[in-house]
C-alpha cells in the first residue's frame, strides 16, 4: 500500500478514536503493515468535534500527520465541515448518512451509512462506531477483513466481542449493497 | 573534686551511640535548642526498642536540617523544603522503615508548606519533628512563617506585620493523627511525646519551640538562650487536649503546650492496601515491606 | 539479569508512545512512580497506575513536580527502581531535585514529554526545546544522560535502556520524548521477560563497618547501600567526602565535581549512541533526534532525488553528546544540517564539535508542528552548494 491518509471525525462519545485505533491495529499488528495514528488532544478533544488521523503504508510512516486526506470518515456534520476541506481531489467521504449531509467537491465521492440506526436496531447505540468501521472496511477494502475482525475482537471491552463483531458485519453488509459503495479507483494513486 | 570531673568526662554520653561522634562538635550555636531535641528523640528511640537499622532521618535545609547528618542512623540531608516528599518516597519504597523528618519551621512550613499539608491530608506514615525558633537561623534571621506579630527579624526590621501559622492547628486541620507541642525546656514530656509518636502510625506532628539566641533573641533584645528558656518556664501553659484553634503564639505571650490530638486514623498505606484489596481482590500484589528492590542474584 | 515477568506485557501491541514508555518502565523493574498530571505526559502514569497494583508497584500522585522528583530521589534510596514523568513546566520544577539526584548519585529516570514552550506554551503540541535544559537545567556542574525515542517502539526500548544506564552510572537519566511520539500510536513489540536485559541495583557486598557510601576504589561509580540494611550511612546535597559527610572546602568540591562529570565524560564512548545512514561518502549529514529524525528522512529523500550525497545521523542518546563522532565527520563532510523543533539548541553542540571544519546549518522550528520536509530539503541543497 502506498501511503494512505485517513481522518475520522465525530463528536465526543461516538468512539472516534476507537475506529482509528482498530484500523491502525488491524493494518500494523494483524496485516503486517505500518500504521501511525494520532488523536486530537486539547480542549477540542474534550468537547464537541473530536478527531483521529491515520497514515497507513507498507513502509515505515515517516511523516506522522495527515495533510491531504484520502479518506474522511465523518460522523457529525460539525466534524465534516471542519475537515472536508483537507480531503484531496478524488478523495472519498464516508459519512453517517442520518447526521451528515455530504458536501463534496466535484470529483470527490461520498457514501453513507445510517450507522446509528443500525446500532440502535442491534440494541446498543454505543456500537455505532463499529458499524461505521464495518462499512469503512467494506467500502475501502484497504485492510484485510480478517485483520479487521481480529482487531475488533481484541480492542473492545471483554464480553462485548460478539455484539461488536455483529455490528461490524452489519456495516460491512451495508457496504455491499451496491448503491452505497463507490469504487475506490482514483482515490489511491 | 578533680576525680569526680574526670569520671564524668571519661564516661560516654548516654546518647553517644546515636550520634556520629566523629562529626562533633556540631555547628549549632551555644544555647541553641536543637541539641536538646535530638537528645530527647534519641532517648525515646532507645527506650522504644525499635530496630535502629530500620530507622531513618530525613532533613531539609537549615539549622535543624543538620540533624540527619549527626544521628547515627540512615540519614538524608535533602533539599530545602523537600524533606517530607523525599521521606514519602523513602517510606513508600520500603514500607517497613520508620521514617522521621527533622527540620525547621522555615523549611517545613515556609518553602515546604505545600508538602506539609498534603502529607498530613494523606496521613502519610511519617513522624514529623518541627523545631520552631520563630526565625530563619542559618540564613541570618529573616522573617519566617512562624515569626510572631511585631517580633523583629532581619527582613522585618520594624517588626513583623504578617500573621504567622499556628502549626498544631495547621497540622490538625489537615488531618494529622497525632499533634503535640512542647518547648525544649520540657525534656521529659518531649521525650515521652517522641516515644508515644514512634509507637503510633500515620502523620505524627510534634512542634518543638526552641531558642535561637544568636538571631531571634538578639534581634528582639530578649537576652540569651538561657533567658528564653526562663521565659518558657514562666510562660508555658500545659493544656493537653486543647482545641488547636486556641493555641496561637503571640509575641512574648504564653505558649500553650501539650498533646492536642492522638487519634487512630487509617494511614495512607492502610487505606491503599484496604482499597486495592477491596477493588482488586486476589489480583492485588502489594509492595513487600522490604521494598521493591530487584536483586541480581534472584 | 533478566526482567521480572510480572512487569512485562509480552506481545504485539498497538500503543501510543506514552503507554509504551510506561510499559518500558515496568519491564525495566520500576516499582515506584511519583508524578503530577501534565499534558502531554499524563498517559504514562495513567498506564502505570492501572497496572502497578498487580505487580507490587506503588504510584502516588504528588502535590506538585517538586514533590514528585523529591519522592523519587527518596524512593531510590530504598533500593526500589523509580521514575517520574512530566512535561515542560513540570520539568522546570523538577530541576531542583534532579540536581540532588546528581549530587547524591541516585539512580532514577525522569521522562519529559516535550511540548512547545516557553512557559505554558502549546500544552498539546509538539516541541523539542527542552534539550539544553535537560543538560544544564539544574544549577551547578554535573552530568547526566538523556535519550530521545523516535517512535512508540523506541519509547519502550529506550525507557528500559534509561533505567539500565541510571543503575550503571548512578545518575538521573532523562527520557526526552516529544509530544508527537508520546501521542502517536504504532505497533509495539514487547519481547518475553527472558529476552529483556535489566541492570539491578549494584548493592555493596562490604559489611557496614567497611563501607563508605562514596568510596569508589578506583572506579568512577561507588557501590550502593540502601536505607534499612544496617549501614547507617549519611548522604547530603552538600559537597561531601567518601563518608557522605559535608566538607566545605574547594579541594573536596574539586574532587567531587570532577568525578560527577568524569563518570559520564570518561564513559561517553560507551554511553553515547547514534544511528547513521549513508554517512560514508556524504557531502552533507543531517543530524536530528526524536520525531524530527523521521521527518528529516523525507527531506533527505527529496534532496537525494536532486542529486545531493546526503547521510543521516540520529542522536539516540543526546547527552552525553557524541562529540568524537561529530569531530570525525566534520573532517570529511562539507556541512551538517540540524533540524530540530526549537530555535537552535543541539545545533550549538554540532557547531562546537565541527569547530569550523564543516559548515553547520540550523533548521529551526518554533514548535506546534513538525518540519515541512521540503524546508529540510532546501537546507540540505543550500548546504551542499
Amino acid at each position: 500500500m502506498e501511503r494512505t491518509e485517513i481522518r475520522i471525525t465525530g463528536f465526543g462519545g461516538q468512539g472516534v478514536v476507537l475506529i482509528g485505533y482498530i484500523i491502525g491495529r488491524a493494518w500494523s499488528v494483524h496485516a503486517g503493515g505500518h500504521a501511525t495514528m494520532i488523536q486530537s488532544f486539547g480542549p477540542e478533544a474534550r468537547g464537541s468535534a473530536c478527531s483521529a488521523t491515520l497514515a497507513l503504508s507498507d513502509r515505515e510512516v515517516l511523516y506522522p500527520y495527515v495533510r491531504r486526506t484520502d479518506i474522511l470518515v465523518a460522523m457529525s456534520s460539525e466534524g465534516c465541515e471542519k475537515y472536508v476541506g483537507e480531503l484531496k481531489d478524488g478523495g472519498l467521504l464516508i459519512h453517517e448518512s442520518d447526521l451528515v449531509a455530504p458536501a463534496v467537491r466535484p470529483g470527490q465521492r461520498a457514501c453513507g451509512v445510517p450507522s446509528t440506526r443500525i446500532a440502535e436496531a442491534l440494541g446498543r447505540r454505543l456500537v455505532q462506531n463499529i458499524v461505521m468501521l464495518g462499512f469503512f472496511a467494506g467500502v475501502t477494502r484497504l485492510v484485510p477483513l480478517e485483520a479487521m475482525r481480529e482487531a475488533v475482537r481484541l480492542s473492545v471491552p471483554a464480553g462485548t466481542e460478539e455484539l461488536n463483531l455483529k455490528a461490524f458485519d452489519q456495516g460491512l453488509a451495508h457496504a455491499e449493497t451496491a448503491a452505497s459503495a463507490p469504487s475506490l479507483e482514483g482515490v489511491k494513486p | 573534686m578533680s576525680t569526680r570531673t574526670d569520671d564524668t568526662t571519661a564516661r560516654e554520653h548516654p546518647i553517644a551511640p546515636f550520634i556520629r561522634m566523629e562529626r562533633m562538635p556540631h555547628i549549632w550555636c551555644p544555647t541553641c535548642g536543637i541539641g536538646t531535641v535530638v537528645k530527647c528523640y534519641a532517648t525515646a528511640l532507645a527506650d522504644s526498642g525499635v530496630d535502629l537499622d530500620k530507622a531513618c532521618v530525613v532533613s531539609g535545609i537549615g539549622c535543624t536540617g543538620r540533624v540527619a547528618g549527626y544521628m547515627r542512623l540512615d540519614g538524608f540531608h535533602s533539599t530545602h523544603g523537600r524533606a517530607i516528599p523525599f521521606a514519602t518516597g523513602l517510606k513508600l519504597g520500603r514500607p517497613e522503615l520508620l521514617v522521621t523528618v527533622f527540620s525547621g519551621d522555615g523549611d517545613l512550613v515556609g518553602i515546604g508548606g505545600n508538602h506539609f499539608i498534603h502529607a498530613a491530608r494523606r496521613n502519610m506514615d511519617l513522624l514529623v519533628v518541627l523545631v520552631n525558633n520563630f526565625i530563619y537561623g542559618m540564613t541570618g534571621g529573616q522573617n519566617a512563617p512562624t515569626t510572631p506579630l511585631t517580633a523583629h527579624s532581619s527582613t522585618m526590621p520594624f517588626g513583623n506585620f504578617e500573621r504567622p501559622f499556628s502549626l498544631p492547628h495547621l497540622a490538625a486541620s489537615c488531618g494529622a493523627s497525632y499533634v503535640a507541642r512542647w518547648t525544649c525546656l520540657q525534656v521529659r514530656q518531649l521525650t515521652w511525646a517522641f516515644a508515644e509518636a514512634i509507637g503510633r502510625k500515620g502523620f505524627r506532628f510534634i512542634e518543638v519551640i526552641a531558642p535561637c539566641s544568636t538571631l531571634y533573641a538578639r534581634l528582639n533584645k530578649l537576652g540569651s538562650g538561657l533567658d528564653l528558656m526562663r521565659f518558657y518556664h514562666d510562660n508555658v501553659e500545659i493544656r493537653n487536649g486543647a482545641d488547636t484553634r486556641e493555641v496561637d503564639i503571640g509575641y512574648q505571650e504564653k505558649i500553650v503546650c501539650g498533646k492536642f490530638r492522638d487519634e487512630e486514623r487509617p494511614t495512607y498505606l492502610e487505606l491503599m492496601h484496604e482499597h486495592y484489596r477491596k477493588t482488586l481482590g486476589d489480583r492485588y500484589v502489594p509492595m513487600p515491606p522490604e521494598g521493591g528492590l530487584i536483586r541480581g542474584e534472584d | 539479569m533478566k526482567a521480572d515477568p510480572r512487569g512485562v506485557l509480552t506481545g504485539t501491541h498497538y500503543l501510543d508512545g506514552d503507554f509504551a514508555c510506561g510499559e518500558g518502565a515496568m519491564a525495566a523493574g520500576c516499582r515506584f512512580v511519583a508524578g503530577y498530571p501534565i499534558t502531554p505526559s499524563t498517559e504514562v502514569v495513567e498506564r502505570i497506575g492501572r497496572r502497578f497494583p498487580m505487580m507490587g508497584g506503588t504510584f502516588i500522585q504528588m502535590e506538585d513536580e517538586l514533590a514528585s522528583m523529591a519522592a523519587v530521589v527518596g524512593a531510590s534510596w530504598s533500593g526500589t527502581k523509580c521514575m517520574t514523568v512530566t512535561s515542560g513546566p513540570g520539568f522546570s520544577l523538577m530541576m531542583e531535585n534532579i540536581g540532588l539526584a546528581a549530587m547524591m548519585e541516585t539512580p532514577c529516570v525522569v521522562v519529559n514529554v516535550q511540548r512547545a514552550g516557553p512557559s505554558t506554551g502549546l500544552p498539546t503540541m509538539v516541541g523539542q526545546a527542552d534539550m539544553m535544559q535537560a543538560r544544564w537545567g539544574s544549577h551547578g556542574d554535573y552530568a547526566l544522560i538523556a535519550v530521545c525515542p523516535r517512535s512508540p517502539q523506541e519509547a519502550f526500548d529506550l525507557t528500559i535502556h534509561a533505567f539500565n544506564l541510571s543503575e550503571r552510572y548512578r545518575v538521573p537519566v532523562l527520557v526526552m520524548m516529544d509530544e508527537c511520539v508520546g501521542h502517536m500510536t504504532e505497533k509495539v513489540v514487547i519481547p518475553p521477560a527472558a529476552e529483556i536485559e535489566v541492570v539491578p541495583r549494584r548493592l555493596t557486598a562490604r559489611p557496614p563497618a567497611e563501607f563508605l557510601p562514596y568510596q569508589t576504589n578506583g572506579s568512577l561509580v561507588p557501590e550502593f547501600a540502601r536505607a534499612g540494611d544496617g549501614f547507617r550511612f549519611h548522604t547530603t546535597g552538600l559537597t561531601h567526602d567518601e563518608r557522605g559527610y559535608p566538607v566545605m572546602t574547594p579541594e573536596c568540591q574539586a574532587k567531587s565535581v570532577r568525578r560527577l562529570l568524569d563518570k559520564i565524560r570518561l564513559n561517553a564512548g560507551e554511553i553515547a549512541r547514534v544511528e547513521e545512514e549513508d554517512t560514508g561518502g556524504a557531502d552533507v549529514v543531517v543530524v536530528s533526534y526524536g520525531i524530527t529524525s523521521r521527518v528529516a528522512r523525507l527531506g533527505v529523500g527529496l534532496a537525494r532525488e536532486r542529486g545531493v550525497k546526503v547521510g543521516t545521523l540520529r542522536l539516540v542518546v543526546a547527552w552525553p553528546f557524541p562529540e568524537a563522532r561529530i569531530r570525525e565527520l566534520a573532517a570529511r563532510v562539507k556541512a551538517f544540517v540540524v533540524p530540530e523543533i526549537n530555535m537552535g539548541q543541539m545545533v550549538l553542540e554540532v557547531e562546537r564539535c565541527a569547530a569550523g571544519k564543516a559548515a553547520v546549518v540550523s533548521v529551526p522550528h518554533a514548535g506546534g508542528n513538525v518540519h515541512d520536509p521540503e524546508a529540510i530539503c532546501q537546507a540540505i541543497l543550500g548546504a551542499a552548494r
